[in-house]
């Protein structure tokens, strides 16, 4: 039949293009990136005394510091209540408390990041600006951050917890573990795999998110002293001032796309080795 | 014997102690979330009304409604989707029914669409102003915006449906080549059919996704907020509405808040209806 013969084809066609939208990406931002790449060289965007891009002066390290330590600071909270959250659907909760939990961390992941952003600013800015002003700082950026990948951490590490066998916690319960004995001693160390694969998958996320950051974190180029300080982070850098951001400026904030992109593909390379890891 | 029984108060004491923190985690995300669920309802009700879905924003949206925005957000909703839809639906169909896993076209188009999908928003956004708005020069337009969206979506649409489709039983396929069907003709009837709740699913998380989306249209769709007249117009999603009403608007909380109440009920909407379609797949998987 002949539609059978040409069928095949058409399909081949269609996934070129999915192929060729990740080819073009990566040659756009490395084209775009090149007049810094190959004039200015990379050493620059470390060594510059500051940024000042309209000045020529490319220092990215204080927007990669801010980013490290928003997300960075995001994950010392999420993990901790996420994991709790997925320990407590699997292992503490009464079966209808728990599907109404998981419902509401479901909900939770629903939210947009700007609706995030938004809350952040009209309500935890506030309230820390009455305790430590400026408000806008690091610290409203990790709590928007924390409760953004929270679901993350929780789904990951819920379906981590929930694979594993059920011979291990009834062999534990045999044993006469009691609930915390077997959690810490056997379903944990199970688990582990899956668990990290989550949290790098949640890292990934922080470090790639721009609004709810761009909103609530102030955007002061600098290292903070605090986490009081307002910080701006490269994602937040690049939302800021790529609309008017020609020349080598323009080139500059395509590298640190590239920087963020790299960071994220090796994050969640890790997660998809740690998964095949648990699956053995 | 004295140390058996401080041993077992000790560990009772830890029992109680990781239970007391596992319960404190989960009141203090949910009191969290329920506080910020309060704030939108409670901002957003006071000022939502019939006229502010249907008139246009008046004095950079102080005033007025988003009438615009949303016919803004439809169009690129429409442009991402048109484009992406059939696509990732091609590439789906061929991954799971033409191409062995090994083959090397099937290992590049997987390896790319896992790579799309590890790239962050505002990557898109750079890509999409270099590409579609200097390169094809389409300028800030709703046509660039949804053609950058529609690249973020391929991954999220092909996964779900070949997913779907993997999910249909092998005999359907050896029942319909036995019958004489051509593999067209069994795709269409049968296959297709078969999968269609789950692709649909997968359709509309892709939707609520493109939706909740601001940072990949912050440089290709643009920024305004009249009515736009065609495709090529430039025009502001609702998620960047909220974002510039709050940012570069003093005075524009209170529109804020009643359109990120419109946006969080319309996701709210589309993820349930996605959850309904997609009952008994795994859920964490089309979550995460």
């Amino acid at each position: 039949m002949p539609i059978d013969q040409w069928l095949p084809g058409i399909l081949r066609a269609g996934a070129l293009i999915a192929l060729l939208v990740m080819l073009f990406i990566l040659l756009f931002l490395i084209g775009e990136s090149w007049p810094v790449l190959s004039k200015l060289s990379i050493v620059q965007l470390v060594t510059d005394s500051s940024w000042h891009p309209l000045e020529g002066a490319y220092n990215l390290m204080p927007m990669l510091t801010g980013t490290v330590l928003a997300s960075t600071g995001a994950l010392l909270l999420a993990i901790p209540l996420g994991l709790a959250s997925a320990l407590f659907t699997v292992f503490y909760a009464p079966s209808y408390l728990a599907v109404s939990y998981k419902r509401l961390i479901e909900l939770l992941a629903g939210i947009p990041s700007v609706v995030f952003g938004f809350w952040g600013l009209t309500v935890l800015v506030p309230l820390i600006n009455q305790w430590q002003p400026p408000g806008a700082s690091l610290l409203a950026g990790i709590l928007v951050l924390t409760l953004m990948i929270l679901p993350t951490v929780t789904v990951t590490a819920h379906a981590a917890l929930a694979a594993v066998a059920d011979e291990l916690v009834r062999n534990a319960a045999a044993l006469g573990l009691s609930r915390w004995g077997t959690i810490q001693g056997v379903v944990l160390p199970a688990a582990k795999a899956g668990i990290t694969a989550g949290i790098m998958l949640a890292a990934a996320r922080a470090l790639g998110e721009t609004m709810a950051v761009l909103m609530v974190a102030g955007n002061v180029v600098q290292y903070p002293e605090t986490v009081f300080d307002p910080v701006r982070t490269l994602a937040a850098n690049i939302a800021l001032e790529t609309a008017y951001a020609m020349g080598d400026h323009r080139a500059v904030l395509f590298v640190s796309g590239l920087l963020l992109m790299g960071l994220i593909m090796v994050l969640s390379a890790m997660a998809e080795a740690l998964e095949k890891q648990q699956h053995v | 014997m004295y140390d058996v029984v401080r041993n077992r108060g000790l560990r009772k004491l830890r029992e109680y102690a990781a239970q007391c923190l596992i319960y404190t985690a989960v009141l203090l995300i949910s009191a969290v979330f329920i506080w910020l669920l309060i704030d939108l309802l409670r901002g957003g009700l006071s000022h939502l009304s019939w006229e502010f879905i249907t008139e246009l924003p008046r004095d950079a949206g102080r005033a007025g409604g988003i009438a615009s925005i949303l016919v803004s957000t439809l169009l690129i909703l429409l442009v991402a989707v048109l484009t992406a839809v059939p696509v990732a639906w091609m590439t789906a169909v061929l991954l799971a029914e033409f191409v062995a896993t090994g083959s090397w076209f099937g290992k590049a188009v997987r390896f790319s669409l896992h790579v799309l999908a590890g790239v962050p928003s505002i990557v898109f956004g750079l890509f999409g102003n270099a590409f579609f708005c200097v390169y094809l020069e389409l300028g800030f337009s709703i046509l660039s915006g949804g053609l950058t969206l529609a690249c973020m979506l391929l991954p999220i649409l092909t996964s779900t449906a070949e997913a779907g489709l993997r999910a249909v039983p092998h005999v359907y396929r050896l029942a319909a080549s036995a019958l004489g069907l051509s593999r067209a003709a069994a795709l269409l009837h049968l296959i297709l059919p078969a999968a269609a709740p789950v692709m649909a699913a997968g359709l509309l998380l892709g939707i609520g996704r493109a939706l909740a989306e601001t940072a990949a249209l912050l440089f290709t769709s643009g920024y305004a907020e009249r009515m736009p007249d065609s495709l090529l117009d430039s025009g502001r999603a609702l998620a960047l509405h909220i974002f510039d009403l709050s940012m570069n608007v003093p005075g524009g909380d209170e529109p804020a808040y009643a359109s990120a109440l419109v946006l969080v009920s319309l996701l709210l909407g589309i993820n349930i209806l996605a959850m309904k379609f997609a009952y008994g797949l795994q859920r964490s998987k089309l979550m995460s």
